[in-house]
């Protein structure tokens, strides 16, 4: 007997959706017990029924709702709920579901700030009012993740989280379990390069060169990236962006990580733990260029980002 | 005025979106709109990101074609601090452009398109969709799924992510492709031109001929159209220059930086998403009897600004194009014909970038200083050109960015095609499921 599954992109890419399609030949032997009765991206169901004449809006009822995006609008927070309320076990899937992720970005600003510049101040717009009408929803305050709003029963992190990790959770749910989680590991703790303890010093670099290896060798042979004096988010990252099998992504692109799985544990401060990480390979974290917005790149939510208050006149 | 017609949300399309259909006394259309809902400010929240950040944050505005923005921003960045990256660098990132666009055309193709056209567009809803596509034809349908999942699995392997890109930056690219890599990877790319070349002919043989009348019914709008093209009038996806097409196929050619000029955005108080148009043809006119200003983008409006293509298979098939249907072809339906067209030259690049020697050089980046500038950079997302424009100061962070991305050209031309959709299926206060869907298919030509 098929399960039945809804699925919701709120403020979102569909990069997790894309995602969930790289499970590949997994996707084949899964779809078979997984029912989709709501899923925008790929199923025509509609909220106010099939010719748009119900008042409220409807999500089927569902064993599991799997919901992609933060939440930025009053829509996304009606849908939010909506789900929510139809929904045995609900997934946060993603990093801005999790965290608020990229588009949390803008909580270093007011909403009428970020709403000013792109209707009023951008080289090809003509300058107009804001769009006010029933039919385009307001922001909210925040751009929040989804336990800001609701409760979360599991959270599948990462930008976009990893095929694997998807079909692993789902496959999990299948067996009956309500509970998944990702173990409790850096990415530093998955990765093959050299580490020393200590770093050459000096300003922190920025990625306007490459990293120093060799491309004929694997990483085993690289010195790890913080200890080269770039900026690498490794030490204060879940783990798990690769899968289960490989070297985390960034890293096998020779480029630094930037924390796209968020945190390794629930209430981590990832901002102090990264300037200690730093401190202890003899960096000085006050050099890493645009310090704030870099260390919360992805976790913008739960109050890690907000407008920082006017300086004092002098 | 008469009642309201809501489809909400819009499905099978990459974002999120609202049809109003406002219906007369006599129950016949007097208006619709398309509301886009949602907004998330990357103009605004780019502003103080280091230049060299921008390539894998701005990617995130698109899951679907990350690579296309990852790429636009690298080229914005490059302008910025004025550097040219080395050719290697240059036919890595056409390389994995070109992967990543026979990924999306299967996609949208096979998973998107097909259920309207292979389980038809009046069928219900609960299989109308790729789960039905899987129970009607499962061969094809594993074979596709093998074939798009293949595609990542190459970025993935060689780039390190196939979604929300790192390897490419201002000056370059992050690593070179060793020969053991480009040998790994060319007959990978083989296979995905061979089915590639299968696509065409079976949508060829099997759904495009179906589907003439409907081809030659919703949406059916002529307005102008967008894309890039190299010096000779060839398509490319990744270099060249911008032309705009009347819709009587007269045109006129830009460089990047001159987009201001040519490319107006106004705005409308009932959607988030600004509507540009072509400033010099006058103010933009939403009416469907006498529009003005509208222009379109993605691979229809690609395939018609372009002279030829730029690979012979799919050379060949524009010529076949072009003979049934004229340049411009306006038939908004085509769009999914197009595309075809557009995954053999993908393809096809793709192999002819792995058997060139060069691909494999180390010489990969040009390192880059802060200083400040402002830079325009251009690519063709699957969706349509991306313009991404940035200043940054003498430190290289950005103080200004202005996007305007794929969907957002056609902004316009959705709401003209969904209007001539509707007007033509809605009749005395009569539709159904079926109907709806109908006015839906002539927004899912576009691929939003």
């Amino acid at each position: 007997m098929p399960v039945n599954v809804v699925s919701e992109w709120l403020n979102a890419c569909s990069g997790c959706e894309i995602s969930i399609l790289n499970t590949g030949e997994a996707l084949l032997d899964l779809l078979p017990h997984l029912n989709f009765v709501h899923i925008p991206a790929l199923v025509d169901h509609k909220y106010y029924g099939q010719t748009g004449d119900g008042t409220t809006l409807e999500i089927p009822e569902a064993v599991v709702g799997i919901v992609s995006g933060g939440v930025r609008n009053s829509e996304h927070e009606h849908v939010l709920k909506e789900v929510r309320n139809k929904t045995k076990i609900l997934i946060a899937l993603g990093s801005c579901a999790a965290y608020g992720g990229i588009p949390a970005q803008a909580n270093m600003w007011k909403p009428e700030e970020v709403f000013d510049k792109v209707f009023r101040h951008s080289a090809s717009t003509e300058p107009s009012p804001d769009p006010q009408d029933p039919n385009v929803p307001p922001w909210i305050p925040m751009c929040k993740a989804l336990d800001e709003v609701t409760k979360v029963d599991i959270t599948i992190p990462g930008c976009p989280p990893h095929p694997d990790w998807i079909a692993d959770a789902l496959t999990a749910l299948l067996e009956g379990k309500t509970a998944w989680s990702l173990p409790e590991r850096s990415v530093c703790d998955t990765c093959p390069v050299i580490r020393e303890k200590k770093s050459a010093g000096g300003p922190i670099k920025r990625a306007l060169s490459n990293l120093e290896f060799n491309a004929a060798e694997g990483l085993d042979k690289m010195r790890c990236i913080n200890e080269q004096g770039f900026f690498c988010m490794g030490p204060v990252t879940l783990a798990g962006c690769a899968g289960k099998t490989g070297v985390p992504r960034c890293i096998q692109a020779r480029t630094p990580c930037r924390g796209c799985f968020g945190p390794i544990r629930k209430g981590a401060r990832p901002m102090v733990d990264m300037m200690g990480a730093l401190t202890s390979v003899g960096l000085d974290p006050k050099t890493v260029v645009d310090r704030r917005a870099i260390m919360n790149r992805y976790i913008g939510g739960h109050g890690f980002l907000a407008p920082l208050p006017a300086r004092p006149a002098r | 005025m008469g009642k309201v017609i809501n489809i909400q949300p819009v499905t099978r399309i990459e974002g999120h979106a609202k049809v109003a259909i406002t219906l007369d006394d006599a129950g016949n259309v007097a208006d619709t709109k398309v509301h886009v809902q949602a907004l998330r400010g990357f103009e605004k929240f780019c502003e103080g990101r280091p230049v060299e950040e921008m390539p894998r944050i701005v990617c995130h505005i698109c899951g679907i074609c990350p690579w296309a923005h990852h790429l636009a921003s690298s080229k914005a960045g490059d302008a910025c601090l004025g550097v040219t990256p080395p050719p290697a660098a240059v036919k890595l990132r056409r390389l994995m452009q070109s992967i990543a666009y026979v990924s999306d055309k299967i996609l949208n193709f096979y998973f998107l398109a097909a259920p309207d056209f292979v389980i038809g567009p009046d069928a219900d809803y609960s299989v109308r969709n790729v789960v039905g596509i899987v129970q009607a034809a499962p061969d094809i349908a594993k074979q596709v799924v093998k074939m798009r999942h293949l595609g990542a699995q190459m970025l993935e392997h060689f780039a390190g992510r196939a979604i929300h890109p790192t390897f490419s930056l201002p000056g370059g690219v992050s690593k070179p492709m060793t020969e053991a890599e480009r040998a790994e990877m060319l007959p990978l790319a083989q296979e995905l031109l061979e089915f590639s070349k299968f696509s065409m002919n079976f949508a060829k043989e099997n759904v495009f001929p179906k589907y003439l009348d409907a081809i030659k019914s919703i949406g059916v709008i002529e307005v102008g159209y967008l894309g890039t093209v190299t010096d000779d009038g060839a398509l490319d996806f990744y270099d060249g220059k911008l032309r705009l097409m009347k819709p009587d196929g007269s045109y006129d050619d830009f460089t990047y930086d001159q987009y201001v000029d040519y490319i107006g955005e106004w705005v409308e108080p009932w959607s988030y998403q600004k509507f540009p148009y072509a400033k010099k043809w006058g103010k933009l006119n939403l009416s469907l009897d006498n529009p003005v200003g509208v222009y379109r983008t993605n691979c229809l409006a690609r395939i018609n600004v372009a002279d030829k293509m730029a690979t012979p298979l799919a050379q060949a098939e524009l010529e076949e194009f072009r003979a049934a249907f004229g340049r411009p072809a306006h038939f908004t339906l085509l769009y999914h014909y197009a595309r075809l067209i557009e995954l053999l030259q993908a393809a096809e690049t793709a192999v002819l970038l792995l058997n060139d020697p060069e691909i494999t050089s180390p010489d990969i980046r040009t390192p880059v200083t802060p200083k400040a500038g402002r830079g325009v950079g251009c690519v063709e997302a699957p969706r349509g050109t991306l313009i991404h424009d940035y200043t940054c100061d003498d430190q290289g962070l950005i103080t200004n960015v202005n996007l305007i991305v794929g969907t957002t050209h056609n902004n316009a031309a959705i709401n003209l095609s969904v209007d001539q959709a509707a007007k033509t299926f809605i009749k005395g206060g009569k539709y159904d499921q079926g109907i709806l869907n109908k006015v839906e298919m002539a927004i899912r030509a576009y691929d939003p």
